[in-house]
């Protein structure tokens, strides 16, 4: 080829190395989550069990009052969970080996950065904020519940006696109320007494917690709840007793909940493009099979039909033949009498 | 059964060899199966 | 057509139909509270426990038993077996009332009914399962309906819209097989996204192949039984054709489901295999999983195979009412049974009796529009004046061939 030529295709392969962007790790994409987004942290070694973050929370979201005043400790004797009318529940954890009194957890949404609750839903209602606050749109909310199904957490609950306008009730991180400015920390970190929820970028509270178990090993286990969990979450936890023993599931894994039905999911178009194609070619094959079947019977039974009806013409030119030489015979016969009687004839006539 | 598995590496080896068993297994067992079943059927010519 | 009822009486108090009334005005006052106390004040559905009895059972079973549908019109028309041909219409039916009850009980389930299009038309949560059960659900609904509508429009006398859908058959039964593979196998998928909430034995990454073999044996099993008892209600409107396949469709379909029951077993057993969960056979769930994989999946499976071949159709009759009892028992298991399995007991679920009397109301709803659809519309029969092929020389037939017996209990039934 021409040197031009050759020197433009040159130019043109190394543009097209350069332009390339690195292939991403065996092909699979990897998804860090929004910088910068909010999050919570709980240390369960500085709770006491007041429940004045519920009240807080309570009151900044307007939830009606509940059973029992929150200043009633007494509830803290039986494990309660989250219902539509509390975001937020304390329980009080006894008779840890290991630990000196009780220890209490306060357990709420937990903020996924991949929400099962977010994947699961039909209707897109629920959103991954790039605040850090999973939220949920009751504008398009059908009442399926497979959220509910989904959270591995169990954490949204339903208005089951509502009739026309149930709603879906979780933590929402305080986000209308932040990003509207009402509020610069969610309720229940701001009621806080001792400073076992703090509130900052997801980043600076991993560094704060780490810093913790670092500064204080005796004091924690050497481990961050929500860090990984889940493919992590926003609201993290410290605890000086194992995380189970406060009714934390340690189960869960580190996969996201989007990676347990992405693999379900991605078969639905190769159905959609196979199944079509195998079907037809089954249909056609059948309707091959059968037409060469058919063509077969068809053949046969012609091949048989012309056999009858060549032995019946070979019968039939054999009767025809026979017929003509009969006669044959017959009128030669009828000619030998003639003329035999014509021999005889004249010796008789005339009498 | 009770073995711990120290790697994914390991689970893997083991899980998808007794899988791998069965398959043959299965293979065989369904050939079996289908013989028996379709056994006593009368010869259908073009059907 | 002759039947030999005494001149006159043709009581509309049966038995059946009082109880199928009663039934329904019992289902309408709970309809009435339903919308009147919401879900709280009918269900025993709790945070906890988000899906029940509706999901479990009209959800999950009804899309289960009505794979017949897509079966048998895949065997009749795609696989090229003709002989199958008189069981494409009941099937068609039969999957027709169950998708479209299936949407009716989802409208009692759902916080908001009126927003079930939404998905579609509003906002569409494409990451979701439920979505693609959803979307898939809904296009199949339509497409049963159009491949049910020729037996309608028989009936109605309208020839060339009902000439058109016939001709469209082949493409209305491949779109359906696509669209039930996806969602029978997506109704089990959409359990994938649990795994720290479904006993180990039941979980698996193959759940949504579990559910769509698992179908294809409900389907040809539901066939069976339904021709089973359309032959004892149904008798006198069934046509020669009918009658003389029928045989050969249990014979037939019972093969099938024998040969799809065995791959299933082994299926499940290899999923144990694959991930190891050999050691939870031997806990009290390890047995309730064996009762169900042995007494309901491989017992079947053997009673048809012995079935097909010492060729005993009352025995096909019983695998197949086993069988889908066996598909129940896993929809429940799945759904309930083994669902939650790590809250405390006093934590687990258990329907209301409202709950549980709006799926018997569904299931008689059923029932009764089936009953009224095969007595009027030529489902049992085929009409004369569309049958396919050219009547032969001084065939005068005006009406469908029907046999000629008296109302009695035929031989072909369960125990007589």
């Amino acid at each position: 080829m021409e040197r031009r030529t050759f020197l433009g295709l040159l130019g043109a392969a190394g543009l097209g190395a350069a332009l390339a962007k690195p292939a991403h790790a065996a092909g699979h994409p990897e998804f860090k989550g929004y910088p910068g987004s909010f999050g919570v942290l709980f240390d369960a070694t500085r709770c006491i069990g007041c429940r004045r973050c519920e009240a807080g929370c309570n009151k900044v979201n307007e939830l009606p009052p509940p059973p029992e005043p929150f200043e009633d400790l007494s509830v803290l004797n039986k494990k309660r969970r989250t219902h539509w009318w509390t975001y937020t529940v304390v329980n009080r954890y006894d008779n840890i080996s290991g630990a000196a009194g009780p220890v209490y957890k306060k357990w709420q949404c937990n903020h996924c950065l991949e929400p099962a609750c977010a994947s699961a839903c039909f209707v897109r209602a629920f959103s991954k904020t790039p605040q850090g606050a999973v939220t949920w749109d009751g504008t398009v909310c059908v009442g399926c519940r497979y959220c509910m199904i989904a959270c591995p957490f169990e954490i949204p609950t339903f208005e089951y006696r509502q009739v026309l306008t149930p709603r879906i009730m979780k933590c929402t991180l305080c986000h209308p109320l932040i990003t509207s400015g009402k509020l610069t920390v969610p309720g229940c970190v701001g009621a806080c007494p001792v400073e076992a929820l703090i509130y900052g970028r997801r980043e600076d509270l991993i560094q704060i917690a780490r810093k913790r178990l670092c500064d204080f090993p005796g004091r924690y286990l050497n481990h961050i709840y929500g860090e990984h969990e889940m493919g992590g979450t926003n609201w993290l936890y410290l605890s000086g007793v194992p995380f189970a023993a406060l009714g934390m599931r340690e189960d869960l894994g580190t996969l996201p909940a989007p990676e347990l039905t992405s693999g379900a999911l991605a078969a639905v178009p190769i159905v959609a493009a196979v199944w079509p194609v195998l079907l037809t070619g089954i249909y056609a094959i059948n309707k091959r099979k059968n037409a060469i079947a058919q063509e077969e019977t068809a053949q046969a039974v012609a091949k048989a039909m012309a056999q009858t009806q060549a032995e019946a013409e070979a019968k039939l030119k054999k009767a025809m033949t026979k017929a003509e030489a009969d006669q044959k015979a017959a009128i030669q016969r009828e000619v030998k009498k003639a003329l035999e009687e014509a021999a005889k004839g004249p010796g008789q006539e005339g009498e | 059964m009770e073995n711990q598995f120290y790697t994914l590496h390991d689970f893997l080896v083991y899980t998808k060899g007794a899988a791998y068993l069965l398959m043959a297994v299965s293979v065989l067992g369904l050939l079996g199966f289908w013989l028996y079943i379709t056994g006593r059927d009368e010869d259908t010519f073009i059907k | 057509m002759n039947t030999d009822i005494p001149a006159g009486k043709k009581s509309w108090f049966t038995p059946f139909n009082v109880v199928a009334t009663i039934i329904i005005l019992i289902g309408a006052v709970i309809t009435f509270l339903r919308f009147t106390k919401g879900l709280g004040g009918v269900t025993n559905l709790s945070d906890n426990n988000p899906w029940g009895l509706w999901i479990a059972f009209d959800l999950l079973c009804g899309v289960a038993l009505a794979a017949g549908g897509y079966c048998t019109s895949a065997a009749c028309y795609v696989f090229g077996l003709k002989r199958y041909h008189s069981a494409v219409r009941p099937a068609i039916l039969t999957a027709f009332l169950g998708y479209s009850l299936v949407v009716f009980a989802l409208s009692y389930d759902v916080g908001r009914p009126w927003r079930l299009p939404y998905p579609f038309f509003v906002q569409q949560g494409t990451t979701s399962v439920l979505f693609e059960v959803g979307l898939c659900v809904f296009l199949y609904l339509i497409t049963l309906f159009v491949e049910w509508l020729p037996s309608c429009l028989e009936w109605l006398g309208f020839r060339k819209p009902r000439d058109l859908i016939v001709r469209a058959t082949l493409a209305l039964t491949i779109f359906g097989v696509v669209l039930s593979t996806m969602h029978q196998s997506s109704l089990g998928a959409l359990y994938l996204i649990a795994p720290s909430k479904l006993h180990p034995l039941w979980y698996s990454s193959y759940l949504p192949l579990f559910f769509f073999i698992s179908s294809i044996a409900a389907g040809l099993s539901m066939v069976i039984f339904e021709g089973t008892l359309s032959h004892y209600y149904m008798h006198d409107k069934m046509d020669k054709t009918y009658l003389s396949e029928h045989d050969s469709v249990v014979r037939g379909f019972s093969k099938g489901a024998a040969l799809v029951l065995a791959g299933y077993f082994l299926l499940k057993v290899i999923g144990i295999a694959l991930d190891d969960k050999w050691d939870y056979l031997l806990t009290s769930y390890g047995a309730w999983f064996l009762l169900e994989l042995l007494g309901f999946v491989a017992l079947p499976c053997f009673l048809f195979a012995i079935a097909v071949r010492e060729q005993k159709l009352k025995l096909c009759r019983w695998a197949a009412v086993l069988t889908v009892l066996g598909i129940v028992l896993n929809r429940f298991n799945v759904s309930w049974f083994a669902f939650n399995w790590q809250l405390a007991p006093a934590d687990r679920y258990f329907p209301s009796w409202m709950e549980i009397a709006i799926s018997v109301y569904v299931v008689t709803i059923g029932v009764l529009l089936f009953r009224f659809i095969s007595t009027y519309m030529p489902i049992f029969y085929e009409d004369p004046q569309y049958r396919e092929h050219v009547p032969h020389e001084g065939e005068e037939e005006e009406r469908p061939e029907f046999v000629e017996h008296k109302l009695h209990r035929h031989p072909q039934t369960f125990g007589h």
